[in-house]
């Protein structure tokens, strides 16, 4: 903390005011909300509600779509951490080697960032369809392709659907992190280690972790959340429901079945994962890093 | 020699890694310059044909939606107010609860500051009905308030200043009081002219965040005179080549924002590492 500081004055509150205000309206309120729905049951005509304790929650864990789309998102995360992470790596440290066209280089990598999820979405469609796709042709030629029926085949589109854009994010971290290590170092470690590729692994990666580590919670946050768009414009859950993640099951129940009390327990579900995650890498993987 | 051959391995894998991000754009780009009848008896097309005009301007024009009351070009304007909407209030309340944050001596400070962290863990996307009834209550569905300020209800620009702030020398402060300057002159005249780099970083974070939306403006523009880019093109009809070209204008804004000022956004995100 500073130091020289302001004393606490009526001013401090008028700082405060604007984001507070937006934050109780827009966002206590809307949690609130969430726990009483989460812990009532709406009457079939929506006049009035009944607190119910965790029937909800009983109710969501005896549902075995539930669990469909608790692992679907755990795999769906995990893949598309790791392709993203090893690709956007690869690509950052070919990017921190070459003496000339770095920043060409950078610039032709980056941009797919920029480009929203359900967008994305709709355009993997084009590549998929049964029609013209040309990559669901390819693979249909090589095993069979068919995402309507198969799951596995559903999952291959959605991760490649997934992964496209977020390679960029990936890269432009990496790369970051790559050129934050002092020059030095590196220079040190080729006089010690002459074969280059066992000087990436003893060296700069473990100097990459704190990189790779807050890449992780992107990317997982990135999969539980922002591929809301990416689901609703590529298989909606086919074959049937095997590719829904647990925030579009929520939306589902409560949009489609309007039940808000079984939207409202998932979504407390969700924010316990999250804490869960969040808890985990404070405390667990926090310390085991070594900055540099 | 060993050198080159290392060197040339480099930019074959760089080359591979840009041909798969280009690739499927331009091949969407190409298709949406040809007829629709082309594209169905050929598929995906590899060159530009020459509807190019055509196509774009009658998508740019054509009044879509199910009660044929929006053109192409007032989504644009719509995600446009909106995005520009997100980045503004988000980086200006965030400027300023960080600022009451790092430089006062705040009674309940720690709550205050769990308060408005703890918000980072309870994205939009988990309270989004509540949100939708909060906003039907205060009677702001359908509005660009309506679009903007849920959005625009997050901590995490406040968390880059603060961390911003922290490392601003304490000299800084001293020497302002010297000069006489109140709080919101410190702020105004030293502060944020020092932040410029930051702000023009969350800027261009918060308008591409605001512009992608999908999930919330679906949700809470009944009315098409509010349609987003985004959420439209799950809504527009039209042939095949038609819906190729609004795809790729969808994405010029962001990609564009993103290229042009990729300096200032980078150096920005990374200046505290």
């Amino acid at each position: 903390m500073k130091k020289v500081q302001f004393k606490s004055s009526y001013s401090q509150y008028l700082f405060l005011a604007p984001q507070l205000g937006i934050l109780l309206i827009f966002l206590y309120w809307p949690i609130i909300q969430t726990f009483k729905d989460a812990f009532t049951m709406q009457d079939a005509f929506g006049f009035g509600a009944t607190f119910v304790w965790f029937d909800n929650f009983l109710f969501i864990f005896d549902d075995p779509a539930y669990f469909i789309a608790f692992k679907f998102t755990i795999i769906y995360s995990f893949v598309i951490t790791l392709i993203t992470g090893s690709i956007g790596l690869l690509l950052a440290v070919q990017a921190n080697n070459v003496m000339h066209g770095k920043s060409t280089y950078k610039t032709l990598l980056i941009w797919p960032y920029a480009i929203a999820p359900a967008v994305v979405g709709v355009m993997a469609n084009y590549f998929f369809s049964e029609r013209f796709g040309l990559l669901y042709h390819l693979f249909h030629d090589l095993w069979g392709f068919n995402w309507y029926e198969s799951v596995f085949d559903s999952y291959i589109y959605v991760i490649i659907a997934g992964s496209w854009k977020q390679i960029s994010a990936n890269f432009i971290f990496f790369l970051a992190g790559l050129q934050a290590i002092q020059k030095s170092v590196i220079e040190a470690s080729m006089i010690d280690c002459k074969n280059s590729f066992r000087r990436f692994w003893t060296i700069t990666f473990p100097l990459l972790m704190p990189t790779t580590f807050f890449l992780i919670i992107i990317n997982i946050t990135y999969a539980f959340f922002d591929t809301f768009g990416i689901i609703d414009t590529t298989t909606i859950g086919a074959p049937s429901g095997e590719t829904r993640t647990l925030v579009y099951k929520a939306y589902m129940d409560g949009f489609r079945g309007l039940d808000l009390g079984s939207a409202g327990a998932q979504s407390i579900m969700m924010m316990l994962i999250v804490l869960v995650i969040t808890i985990f890498q404070f405390r667990y993987i926090e310390g085991k890093i070594h900055y540099n | 020699m060993t050198r080159f051959i290392t060197s040339s391995f480099s930019h074959l894998i760089l080359l591979i890694g840009i041909l798969i991000m280009v690739v499927p754009v331009w091949m969407i780009f190409a298709s949406s310059t040809h007829t629709s009848s082309m594209i169905n008896m050929n598929g995906l097309q590899m060159f530009l044909g020459d509807s190019f005009y055509e196509n774009y301007l009658r998508v740019l024009l054509y009044q879509g939606g199910f009660f044929k009351e929006i053109t192409a070009l007032k989504m644009f304007f719509n995600s446009f107010i909106m995005a520009t909407g997100v980045a503004i209030l988000s980086v200006v309340t965030s400027l300023m609860a960080a600022y009451a944050l790092v430089y006062y001596r705040i009674k309940h400070a720690t709550l205050l500051f769990w308060i408005i962290f703890i918000t980072i863990l309870v994205p939009l996307e988990l309270r989004i009905f509540p949100t939708y009834s909060v906003m039907a209550e205060l009677n702001l569905v359908n509005s660009y308030f309506g679009l903007i300020v849920p959005i625009s209800a997050s901590a995490i620009a406040t968390l880059f200043f603060r961390q911003f702030y922290k490392t601003v020398p304490d000299e800084l402060l001293e020497s302002a009081k010297l000069d006489g300057a109140n709080t919101w002159r410190f702020f105004v005249d030293f502060l944020i002219p020092l932040s410029k780099t930051m702000i023009v970083a969350m800027l261009i974070f918060m308008f591409v965040f605001g512009y992608n939306q999908y999930l919330w403006p679906l949700l809470v523009t009944t009315s098409e005179q509010y349609w987003t880019v985004v959420m439209g093109l799950k809504m527009m009809s039209g042939s095949i080549v038609h819906r190729f070209a609004f795809v790729i204008m969808s994405m010029v804004p962001p990609i564009l924002i993103i290229i042009v000022l990729q300096k200032h956004f980078i150096k920005g995100v990374f200046q505290d590492k």
